[in-house]
């Protein structure tokens, strides 16, 4: 049985000069274990959609499925790593990860365990009492991500959770997070604008159209690598067409440049796209 | 600091100024000396007693609102361009209407240094409120975090440092508050004796009651200070 599935999604807003259609029609699901990654022009919609899943935005029309029931308002099967780490300075590394599961009333000495084990598998136990500003900007990420995974979520939704770090920083976490997201066995959706970063972590490409967006193809990733990690599939010839099979994707045809042509420059992928 | 006691003591002597109105720090001492012990203290104790009351029940009161305002927005609209008004209007002028109400007497005083104090809490506390950082805030909600348990933990703990600084304000406004219910109505307190030097003609005793003054105001507005350098330590602000 799917841990997601998302039917027939549609998200319109009311705007004093009519109805604008962000999502169109989105249908996909998600098997546990799975890993998606979701790119799509900026604007599409990507981070609408994944509010919806996450139950902080109701959609229009259709429904979202998370193991077996139906999505009406936030809920406890869905973990959300956000862009900033958001950890709360005035607790300690230990307190920020409990923080999740203190808000859903579910401390227990079993949860707790399960928090302070996370966090020395991971390697930061030494800094379970030290305050946020001591640890580095990888380290703050990967105590974000515990303090998701603490509440033990059946969905991981990242959203642009590594675009605020700087390059060096940013690929040693996409593989820290990479290994952690396997490691634990949660299923993953993650919306990013990094292509690179989508083939290398994701096991399937989910390609957003330009507004109003539908899924244009759901690509299926493989690397012939016995364990794969983000860095070693990045060396592949196979990463390189994949590459250029999803910039191609990306770029608008013909009848959707007319479309939304006034809303070109809302979209610089496709924009470099068409550069020679 | 000795310099200037100095030069004030030497110009007082050598009639460079009037000693009567200056005073000069020789005949401060003698008051001091005069009044020694215990009625000093008293009147002391008294001003700084109604001032920590008028600032404690500020500061409860303007939190208090503060929160109210923040949790309902519906609240905070009608009511903020009132706020603004009486923050711009000069407290003391409902000094009046604050002793026919409280009655004249310690209440009427601890009533001023408490229609002082709260506006400015209130207004400052509400905007600290609602610059609580965004995305701690939507961080909670994707936990499902109810609305009053962003406010006890994401909102009130963000703001500690808002609280103490406007504590700090707080603290002096109260004074301000006390000194001038004690120049309308008051039997005791340094705004009593301030006054009634002033109707005397013994201008030590107003320069002796200001010094006091002046120190006092430096002690309370330290041990804010201090107080803020614990909850730091306690809660990690910097």
């Amino acid at each position: 049985m799917a841990v997601l599935s998302v039917e027939g999604v549609r998200k319109a807003y009311q705007t004093p000069a009519g109805e604008t259609v962000a999502l169109r029609d989105i249908t996909f699901s998600m098997e546990r274990g799975d890993f998606f990654s979701l790119v799509g022009p900026s604007g599409c919609g990507k981070s609408t959609l994944l509010s919806i899943i996450a139950g902080t935005m109701s959609p229009t029309a259709g429904q979202v499925v998370v193991a077996g029931e139906p999505v009406t308002g936030p809920n406890p099967h869905i973990g959300y790593m956000l862009q900033q780490d958001n950890l709360l300075e005035w607790r300690t590394v230990r307190q920020n990860v409990l923080f999740g599961l203190e808000v859903r009333h579910d401390l227990t000495p079993e949860t707790r365990e399960r928090a302070d084990h996370l966090l020395e598998t991971y390697g930061l136990s030494e800094f379970a009492n030290s305050r946020p500003s001591q640890l580095s900007g990888g380290m703050r990420q990967r105590v974000a991500l515990i303090r998701t995974l603490a509440v033990n979520p059946d969905i991981l939704l990242l959203d642009e959770a590594f675009s605020a770090l700087d390059y060096q920083t940013r690929m040693e976490v996409t593989e820290d997070v990479y290994r952690i997201i396997r490691r634990e066995r949660v299923t993953t959706l993650m919306v990013t604008h990094d292509i690179p970063e989508s083939i290398c972590m994701g096991d399937r490409v989910l390609i957003l159209s330009p507004r109003p967006a539908v899924i244009r193809q759901a690509l299926p990733i493989t690397f012939d690598l016995p364990v794969r990690s983000p860095a070693r599939c990045r060396g592949l010839p196979a990463f390189a067409s994949y590459f250029d099979y999803i910039w191609k994707e990306l770029g608008m045809d013909e009848t959707h440049e007319d479309a939304v042509g006034s809303l070109a420059g809302e979209s610089p992928v496709s924009a470099a796209d068409q550069a020679p | 600091m000795l310099v200037l006691l100095l030069l004030w003591e030497v110009a007082a002597r050598l009639r460079w100024m009037d000693s009567f109105i200056f005073s000069q720090p020789s005949r401060i001492l003698r008051t001091y000396a005069g009044m020694a012990g215990e009625d000093l203290l008293y009147h002391v104790q008294v001003t700084v007693t109604e001032t920590l009351a008028g600032f404690l029940l500020g500061a409860a009161a303007g939190v208090l609102l503060a929160v109210v305002l923040w949790w309902s927005p519906f609240v905070a609209k009608v009511s903020e361009p009132y706020l603004v008004v009486l923050n711009s209007l000069p407290k003391i002028a409902l000094g009046p209407v604050i002793i026919i109400l409280a009655g004249a007497g310690t209440r009427a005083i601890v009533f001023m240094a408490l229609a002082i104090s709260l506006v400015v809490t209130v207004l400052e506390m509400l905007s600290g409120f609602r610059d609580t950082d965004p995305g701690a805030l939507k961080m909670a909600r994707t936990f499902g975090a109810t609305k009053g348990q962003i406010f006890r933990k994401i909102v009130l703990p963000y703001n500690i440092p808002t609280l103490f600084d406007s504590l700090k304000v707080n603290i002096g406004l109260s004074l301000v508050g006390v000194i001038a219910g004690e120049f309308l109505v008051s039997r005791a307190g340094l705004g009593y004796l301030i006054v009634y030097g002033g109707q005397v003609f013994k201008m030590d005793l107003v320069m002796a009651s200001v010094i006091i003054l002046a120190v006092v105001a430096a002690l309370l507005y330290e041990g804010v200070a201090l107080a803020q350098k614990l909850v730091a330590k306690r809660f990690g602000h910097s």
